[in-house]
């Protein structure tokens, strides 16, 4: 088991690395010049030039990469072209927001949606079955920033029940933290919830055909300890491949929930720093994220062990 | 490591909704779903909207990109059916347009990244050693944002359909690969099919017989869920600025360039919207009623 | 039509902000032993996130008055354009060539330490380096040197308003004096310490780039007594801390600003207005008077804007009220005008009014047969992301189509624009012929700040008109002694950027700012500003 884990993790490495030049060659190639952006949109060339000499971009893209690279062995993202801040500092004050926002998404997307998919897949066809599956289809149809939108006027301006944006630390409190995540966590789960829950339907309805399960009604069990205890059980793999499918591809959702709640995370700084073409930012971004995804697509590898023993690696 | 989970195609999802019986004809199984109410509606809204987009110019429709700046924000009258927006362009007509766009978005990242998901996902199921190279690249591929790929290719380029089509389609073919692979996998490891390739049968036949058959009902399911997501994504890109002009109407661009009047002039957010829901939520029913009709399993067990 | 009347700069005006410094002044001693538990804050929604932190670097206006909060200038600007000592008084030699600066008493940088004359011989110089009027005076300047700690000299060799008007400068860049010791950063490098002698500090701990930018009120900050009036007269705080933080989404800041969770919103998009015109709570109110003036560029060197019928005709096509309309859509906050120097500015010029104004389609029609226009494509530039340069582009499509142009549009993010606006390659080749964008009349009111007169080919800005005349008036009007012979050349100016098509004028708006009930004081002022501001507390 840890040696599988290593092996992983060692296997990362070049997928990083690639994903690293990759991303170096789109930002590069990509027209936009930091230097521009930096003086205002009314500078003379001789300043930009001045400017890009100042932000080493005047080099082969070549040396740009050596260097870059070079940095980053020793464990430095380097600079922000335009604020001069540590990017490893920007990140840092910004993980907060989207790790809480990531968090209680996916903890209300599995809170909500497997009882969902459980309570459907008892009666497939029956009318509980069918109105799960119309919501969830429809979690699936509307854009994240009109659901966001919704919220917000009826929730927040209408009725007055949450504040309409930010993003308050824990440090500040439970309630004022809590408080401002509800609207975007439920603005985001939608989605999730709609593919967790067709997902967990579909796998305990899978099971329930098994033989054991037969045996467990044979052997007198009732109907909810066969469907949590023995169904559920066997039918977590897919669920949980699922889940992490979804948290690989929260990224995107995030960028447009923080935007329209004004939550000062990743995915905002993310938007902002290809806009503003400051690669330093970008880039560590990037690698972030791979890392993110690669380590959580392992610990869903490893989880199956746990909810699956014939699974061994 | 053979096929890991992972590799389950995540909307495989067998059903026990149909009649375990005698097995009919796929065409009688297809209209016996039809009679279930919402299955017959979301066939008909499709219909409607494919009927819409097709004959967008000859249904009073105005052109789409007229501005006029006299008269914006109008509400629901003779002249705009849907009232105009910030440009004082006509809402229906950029609807119906937009139906246009919205389902060649759709439809041509699903097609494109199924196909091109489809020739890699074999190719990587049925040679072992180009195997984990390839999927390497696809999860690097994975873990770059699209909307970073989108705002690089848009800036590149300028936002045309086949920009923002790519920067759809990318992310879109691993998950794609990742199907085909573990059904190419899956396949391989019968005795029967691996008896043939002992046998010498030759690659392509191997192909066209064994492998691709196994891999069309799970690609439907998922070109089902690519249409949807695709349209969902186009909608997101205009909302972050990398999405198609407004000189070509699409829902997502309409809505997008909309939501800044959304507490002043909900129609312009709320009538793409709507259509939009309605389309998708028809294409998932469908889908699902596909999955069920076509998943191997089912067809094995009944 | 002119934004302003007599009666905005006349003495009730005056009066008024008189009687505002005094109440000011009577309230400064109970709020100095506040505790920061019931401090007052101002949360204030600025146009965009503060990442560029040196206002002598970049021309950036959000830059600009984050120099505002924490710098001082050494020469103000009133609301009657008139130039007032702010750091500094001055006399002039009889010859009008040699300037003598006194500091005035009291000033401090926030580390604790004097301001002294080098500090500010440090501070003109990096200006200067990069200023494009520091560097049209910088080259008259014989020598600065300093006399003592508090007196410095500057010797001209030949008479000029530049220094003054440079010193004073508005935007965007003004002249912000820094210690020497961050003065001494060569300009093409940020600097890195955020300490000036103005009337907030900058709060280092809680700066979070594009997110939140913190302020405190400067306790040892010293006011002039006159009153406040742009960016002269005493510069009186009377909160503890501003807070400038980033919403991405307007109509969020909006939603904020009614739930009371922020205090003040810079830029309203027009068409959110009605949401806060019914607010109780919330005062709407334009507080650049002056304004904005959009305008649009053709690329001079390829065809068909090479041509300068073509460009006229372009020019005659598109209609100011289809562009302001679109743009801002309520007649209360625009107006349309013809000056490339600004209407309500002193240069302002109304010559080519009747073609540049309206929609001319038949003139256009007619110039571009003049021309034999071949059809050659125009390659116009629009931005997606930005809602005050959104809307040109397609009103500007439109119209050149019906007149005869074809027109590619190309769309992409802002930034972008701006960096492919300094591509002189031809359109075929990724150039452009034409975009548009706008700037504030603050800026644009003499030949030097305004980008747009350069005309020296492809030395100038973008669209790289090669106007010889041009130029040499602008050296005239640097050389000008008095502001009647400066109106003179700039009317001269007026004339031939209009009929060479050096820029197109696309009229001018004014972007309402949006505040809670309970602040008041904010000043009148082309740049934003944070001293004389008030908040009551509930």
């Amino acid at each position: 088991m840890i040696s599988y884990i290593l092996k992983r993790v060692i296997a990362t490495l070049p997928v990083m690395l690639m994903v690293a030049i990759v991303v170096f060659a789109i930002l590069r190639l990509t027209p936009g010049d930091p230097a521009a952006i930096l003086a205002g949109d009314d500078a003379s060339g001789e300043q930009l030039e001045r400017i890009r000499q100042m932000m080493g971009l005047d080099q082969p893209i070549l040396t740009q990469l050596y260097v870059w690279v070079r940095q980053l062995l020793t464990g430095d993202l380097g600079v922000s072209l335009l604020s001069n801040t540590p990017v490893i500092q920007m990140i840092g004050a910004r993980v907060g927001p989207t790790l809480s926002l990531a968090l209680s998404t996916i903890i209300f997307t599995v809170l909500v949606a497997v009882p969902m998919g459980v309570i459907a897949a008892r009666r497939p066809g029956g009318w509980l079955d069918r109105t799960v599956m119309t919501f969830s289809v429809l979690g699936f149809s509307i854009p994240t920033f009109v659901v966001g939108y919704l919220l917000i006027y009826w929730l927040a301006l209408k009725l007055g029940w949450f504040p309409v944006q930010g993003y308050a630390p824990l440090a500040k409190g439970v309630w004022p933290y809590a408080q401002r995540l509800i609207l975007p966590t439920l603005a985001l789960s939608g989605i999730y919830i709609a593919l967790v829950a067709r997902m967990t339907r579909s796998s305990v309805m899978d099971v329930m055909g098994e033989d054991f399960i037969r045996t467990a009604r044979a052997k007198g069990a009732t109907e909810w300890s066969v469907l949590l205890r023995h169904a559920l059980r066997n039918a977590a793999v897919p669920i949980v491949t699922v889940i992490g499918i979804g948290i690989a591809s929260l990224i995107t959702g995030v960028v447009v929930t923080e935007s329209v709640f004004n939550l000062p995370g990743l995915g905002r700084l993310v938007v902002e720093a290809v806009l503003a073409r400051d690669y330093p930012v970008i880039q560590g971004l990037i690698l972030l994220f791979s890392f993110t995804y690669i380590l959580i697509n392992l610990l869903v590898d490893v989880l199956y062990t746990a909810f699956d023993p014939r699974i061994r690696y | 490591m053979s096929t890991s989970p992972a590799d389950r195609n995540i909307l495989s999802t067998p059903s026990s909704d149909e009649p375990r019986s005698a097995k009919p004809s796929f065409a009688r199984r297809l209209l016996r779903s039809a009679r279930s109410l919402p299955v017959l509606v979301a066939f008909v809204v499709l219909a409607l909207v494919v009927f819409l987009a097709i004959f967008a110019p000859w249904l009073g429709t105005t052109d789409p990109i007229a501005i006029d700046p006299g008269s914006r924000f109008a509400s629901s009258s003779a002249v705009h059916w849907f009232g105009s927006d910030a440009f004082g362009r006509d809402v229906y007509s950029r609807l119906l347009h937009g139906a246009r766009v919205s389902l060649i978005v759709g439809l041509g990242a699903t097609f494109a990244s199924v196909l091109l998901g489809l020739v890699i996902g074999v190719f990587a199921g049925y040679f072992p050693r180009v195997d984990a190279v390839v999927m390497r690249v696809m999860d690097g591929v994975m873990a770059i944002p699209s909307i970073l790929l989108a705002i690089a290719l848009v800036s590149l380029t300028g936002a045309t359909l086949v920009t923002v089509l790519v920067a759809i389609i990318v992310p879109e073919i691993p998950r794609v690969v990742r199907l085909v692979r573990s059904v190419i996998l899956n396949v391989r490891s019968e005795a029967y099919v691996e008896a043939a390739i002992l046998l010498g049968t030759p690659m392509w036949r191997m192909l066209t017989r064994h492998m691709v058959p196994n891999t069309v009902a799970p690609l439907i399911v998922q070109g089902t869920f690519i249409f949807a997501s695709a349209i969902l994504t186009e909608a997101t890109l205009s909302f972050l600025g990398a999405g198609l002009p407004s000189e070509i109407p699409s829902w997502g661009n309409m809505m997008a360039d909309g939501r800044t009047y959304f507490q002043l002039y909900p129609g312009l957010v709320l009538y793409p919207g709507i259509v939009l829901a309605l389309t998708l939520l028809s294409s998932n029913i469908i889908g699902d009623v596909l999955r069920d009709l076509l998943d191997p399993k089912m067809a094995k067990r009944t | 039509m002119a934004i302003f009347n007599k009666g905005t700069f006349g003495k009730a005006s005056l009066l008024k902000h008189a009687r505002l410094a005094l109440l000011a002044a009577a309230a400064m001693a109970p709020m100095a032993g506040m505790t920061p538990a019931n401090a007052a804050t101002i949360k204030a929604v600025m146009q965009s996130g503060l990442r560029v932190m040196d206002p002598i670097m970049t021309t950036a206006f959000l830059t600009r008055d984050h120099g505002y909060m924490i710098y001082d200038t050494l020469l103000g600007m009133d609301e009657t354009f008139k130039i007032r000592p702010q750091m500094a008084d001055w006399t002039v030699s009889d010859d009008g060539k040699t300037y003598k600066f006194t500091l005035r008493d009291g000033l401090k940088w926030h580390d604790g330490t004097v301001v002294s004359a080098q500090d500010c011989i440090a501070s003109i110089k990096r200006w200067a380096e990069v200023d494009t009027t520091g560097i049209a005076l910088i080259k008259m300047v014989d020598d600065i040197k300093a006399i003592d700690d508090k007196t410095f000299e500057v010797v001209l060799s030949q008479p000029t308003t530049l220094l003054l008007s440079g010193l004073a400068k508005l935007s965007s860049r003004p002249a912000f004096m820094m210690p020497k010791r961050i003065a001494d950063t060569p300009a093409n490098k940020p600097i890195t310490e955020y300490i000036g002698s103005g009337p907030f500090k900058f709060v280092q701990s809680e700066f979070q780039p594009g997110l939140r930018v913190v302020y405190e009120k400067n306790v040892d900050y010293v006011p002039r007594n006159e009153p406040a009036s742009w960016t002269a007269g005493g510069k009186v705080v009377n909160v503890d801390r501003v807070e400038w933080v980033t919403m991405p989404d307007q109509m969020t800041a909006v939603n904020a600003l009614q739930s009371g969770e922020i205090d003040f919103i810079q830029e309203v998009p027009f068409d959110l207005l009605p949401l806060l015109k019914n607010s109780p709570k919330v005062q709407v109110k334009v507080l650049d008077k002056l304004g904005a003036w959009t305008y649009f560029r053709m690329n001079h060197l390829y065809p068909p804007f090479d041509n300068k019928l073509v460009r006229q005709a372009a020019i005659a096509a598109v209609g100011q009220g289809d562009v302001l309309k679109a743009l801002v859509g309520n007649p209360e906050y625009y107006n349309t005008c013809a000056a490339v120097m600004g209407c309500g500015n002193p240069n302002g010029n109304t010559y080519g009014e009747e073609w540049v104004v309206p929609s001319d389609i038949q003139r256009a029609k007619m110039l571009l047969k003049e021309a034999k226009y071949d059809g050659t494509p125009v390659v116009l530039l629009q931005p997606t992301d930005i809602a005050m340069l959104a809307a040109q582009p397609i009103v500007i499509a439109a119209a050149l189509r019906k007149a005869g142009f074809n027109v590619q549009m190309k769309t992409m993010d802002w930034q972008t624009v701006v960096t492919q606006q300094s591509n002189q390659k031809p359109p075929a080749e990724g150039g452009w012929n034409l975009f548009s964008t706008y700037a504030i009349l603050a800026t644009s009111g003499d030949p030097f700040g305004n980008t747009t007169l350069s005309a020296a080919g492809r030395k100038s800005w973008a669209g790289w008109p090669d106007v010889p005349e041009i130029e040499k008036l602008r050296l005239d009007y640097a050389k000008a002694a008095t502001p009647e012979e400066q109106k003179e050349i700039a009317a001269k100016i007026q004339k031939l950027a209009i009929d060479e098509g050096v820029v197109g004028p696309l009229g001018q708006f004014r972007i309402p700012s949006a505040y809670s009930s309970s602040v008041t004081g904010f000043l009148e002022s082309p740049v934003r500003v944070f001293w004389n501001v008030r908040k009551d507390r509930e």
